[in-house]
């Protein structure tokens, strides 16, 4: 393949084309099922300039989530929310005009096998799946499925990946590379970790598939600074702790405006 | 071949209880599932312990270390007269006559030399009857390291005494406060801790589970629970090898130890687990804690949360082995409920002057009741280990009793 745009899936040729506009992405995070309307978030987050959204599944057992996540997860689950249910949310939603990705860990997609779950994601409009607890080595199970049925499955990266599994990664990854900024797990940050610029690095000496920084990203001076180092952020434990707060769809469009605006500073600042 | 039974698969023989196949598997269960932050952590332990486990020098301090510290090896006892009653031939491997109280001692010795080796000064561990924390922590003490150790807070009400053990060890014990409150939710949570402090601290799984390679590797550790056992046993009985061996199973470690010890005869291998823990008897294909394997899940697939009295069987799954040996037929999966286990307990001290574990009451329980049913024939010869002692478990038998 000489050309890996012609081969990307609709969820990497929408970031790429963004990208290549010169836009900083903005890929915020939510827990599907956290409150009784949570797709309005969705809108919001499509409103206030989101290039890609990803919708969490909540999971009993979420080892890589710090405790803001961990509690959204246990207030999606007490409030009944399922794969199915969340997914049945989604397609319902109508097309927000970004691609939905999805995140869950790996018991979820062995629940119903690799092939069922994946042609759920694809019937109720999800373009990408993420999985933090399914590690390139592992991942032959689902990659292959997962092609099959048009759902692109971003693999993370580490500051603790070597070189040469990099590599790897970047090349197995669709749609994006997700570079996970810190060692540690999901959760607020006061600062971006030295880690991420150092692995921001590393993954574009092997690919120049879009690349998006995740983990502790929370203000808009982080955002900025990934920015210099990445093609964009993720945005989750900042989001969720407002809405577990209380905060209602106009306070995360507020709160993402100005991530959205540091974004766009970012691209205009003279290189 | 060691075993009579073959495999579907075109694969070449896997030898029943070896090394585990490439990428850590053991039919089709294994791997290592971890974060990607953690992959590299697992690599090097896996690298490490390899390298440790061929070399003599290694093996020969630990096992002077099992020696000197933990005092193996355990006798083999003779339960006389629960065995008259029950017409069957009971020999008890004493694992509840190690330093600490429990097997856990076993592996966390090697776990805790590995890391010495590799260069770390701090130790990090799950527990949830208290004894792989105590375990941990004296390994720390006695090798000059740092113990942090993950406690589910339902679990630290249980087994208070043990809490105080270990602080007492100058171990951080750590309460985790998140979902069950117990072994489940304290693994996570030592995960979550792992991922900042690869560089520095090793993560000593108390049990056959968790990401490739400590299944294997924790299993190798307590091998020696059944080579002992073997040995002894041979000395002691006639047929050589007993008909039936049987021991509990939370993630499976005493278990595994144990098996591994007689995959290769004849013997039927029996894991006793808790009626509402049963991993191998009744849960479903899975990922949790870094490995595929059997767990407890609800229709939507999440892990629902395991019930025991024994604390250190209320874990929703089982090791990747023990699936695997299930698949097989190699050992058979049965389960005990918390009356009957209490009951074993009571006549075991009654009978033998031997409080146990409520752990290992579980296996004695089913002992018990396969004997009476005929199950275990009359006269047959069963080997159990008694993976631990029951001081621990007093007060909760106190409220009961
Ligand atoms: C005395 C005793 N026996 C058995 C177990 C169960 O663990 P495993 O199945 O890993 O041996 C425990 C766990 O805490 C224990 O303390």
């Amino acid at each position: 393949m000489t050309n890996p745009t012609l081969a990307a899936g609709a969820v990497e040729r929408h970031l790429r084309a963004r990208r290549d506009a010169g836009r900083g992405l903005l890929m915020p995070y939510v827990t599907g099922g956290v409150t009784p309307g949570w797709t309005d978030h969705l809108r919001a987050f499509a409103a206030a300039g989101a290039d890609a959204i990803e919708v969490g599944l909540p999971f009993s057992d979420p080892t890589l989530d710090g405790l803001t996540i961990q509690q959204a997860s246990q207030t999606a689950l007490a409030r009944g929310a399922s794969t199915r249910r969340i997914l049945a949310d989604l397609a319902g939603t109508g097309d927000l005009g970004v691609p939905l990705v999805v995140s869950t860990y790996y018991n979820l997609v062995l629940h119903d096998g690799p092939e069922a779950f994946c042609a759920a994601l694809s019937r109720a409009g999800v373009g990408g799946l993420i999985v933090p607890d399914l590690p390139v080595h592992e991942a032959g199970e689902l990659t292959d499925v997962a092609a099959a049925a048009g759902v692109e499955v971003a693999l993370l990266a580490s500051p603790s990946t070597p070189q040469a599994r990099l590599a790897r990664i970047a090349e197995r990854s669709r749609g994006f590379v997700y570079a996970v900024s810190v060692m540690g797990t999901t959760g607020e940050r006061a600062g971006l970790a030295a880690s991420a610029a150092e692995l921001a690095g590393r993954v574009r000496d092997v690919t120049d598939r879009p690349l998006l920084l995740g983990f502790g990203i929370s203000s808009p001076e982080q955002a900025r600074e990934a920015r210099r180092h990445a093609d964009g952020v993720v945005v989750g434990a900042a989001v969720m702790r407002r809405v577990l707060d209380g905060a209602g769809p106009d306070d995360l469009r507020a709160f993402l405006l100005t991530l959205r605006q540091a974004l766009d500073q970012e691209c205009d600042r003279p290189r | 071949m060691r075993s009579v039974l073959s495999r579907q698969e075109p694969a070449p023989p896997e030898e029943t209880m070896g090394e585990p196949r490439a990428r850590g598997r053991f039919g089709e269960y294994g791997g290592r599932y971890a974060p990607e932050s953690l992959v590299e952590a697992c690599r090097e332990v896996e690298e490490a312990f390899r390298q440790a486990w061929a070399d003599p020098g290694f093996r020969n301090t630990l096992a002077d270390l099992l020696a000197v510290h933990a005092g193996r090896p355990t006798p083999l006892t003779p339960a006389r007269r629960l065995s008259q009653a029950l017409g069957v031939r009971l020999y008890l491997k004493r694992e509840d006559l190690t330093h600490t109280g429990s097997h856990k001692i076993n592996n966390v010795l090697g776990q805790a030399l590995l890391a010495t080796r590799m260069g770390r000064r701090r130790l990090i561990a799950e527990t949830g009857a208290g004894q792989h924390g105590v375990a941990t922590a004296t390994a720390a003490a006695l090798l000059g390291l740092r113990a942090t150790v993950f406690m589910g807070e339902r679990d630290m009400e249980r087994q208070a005494l043990n809490v105080f053990r270990m602080r007492m060890l100058g171990a951080e014990v750590v309460p985790v406060t998140a979902g069950s409150r117990t072994l489940k939710d304290a693994t996570s949570e030592a995960m979550r801790h792992w991922v900042g402090v690869t560089g520095e601290a090793h993560y000593c799984v108390g049990s056959v589970v968790g990401p490739d390679p400590y299944p294997w590797m924790v299993r190798e550790f307590q091998r020696v629970i059944g080579d002992e056992a073997r040995a002894q046993f041979a000395a002691e009985v006639r047929t050589g090898v007993p008909d039936h061996v049987v021991a509990c199973v939370g993630g499976g470690s005493n278990a595994a130890g144990t098996f591994a010890g007689f995959a290769d005869t004849a013997a039927r291998l029996f894991g006793v687990e808790a009626e509402g823990g049963a991993g191998a008897g009744r849960g479903r294909l899975g990922v949790l804690h870094g490995c595929r394997s059997l767990f407890l899940q609800d229709d939507d697939g999440q892990i629902t949360e395991a019930h025991s009295i024994a604390a250190g069987l209320d874990y929703p799954g089982v090791g990747p082995e023990h699936a695997h040996l299930r698949d097989l037929g190699r050992a058979r999966y049965v389960t005990v409920g918390d009356e009957e286990a209490i009951g074993a307990a009571v006549r075991l001290a009654r009978t033998e002057g031997i409080v146990p574990a409520l752990e290992s009451a579980h296996a004695l329980a089913w002992v018990i009741r396969a004997a009476g049913s005929g199950e275990l024939a009359a006269g047959s010869t069963v080997l159990m280990t008694l993976s631990g002692r029951g001081d621990k478990d007093v007060s909760t038998l106190k409220e009961l009793l």
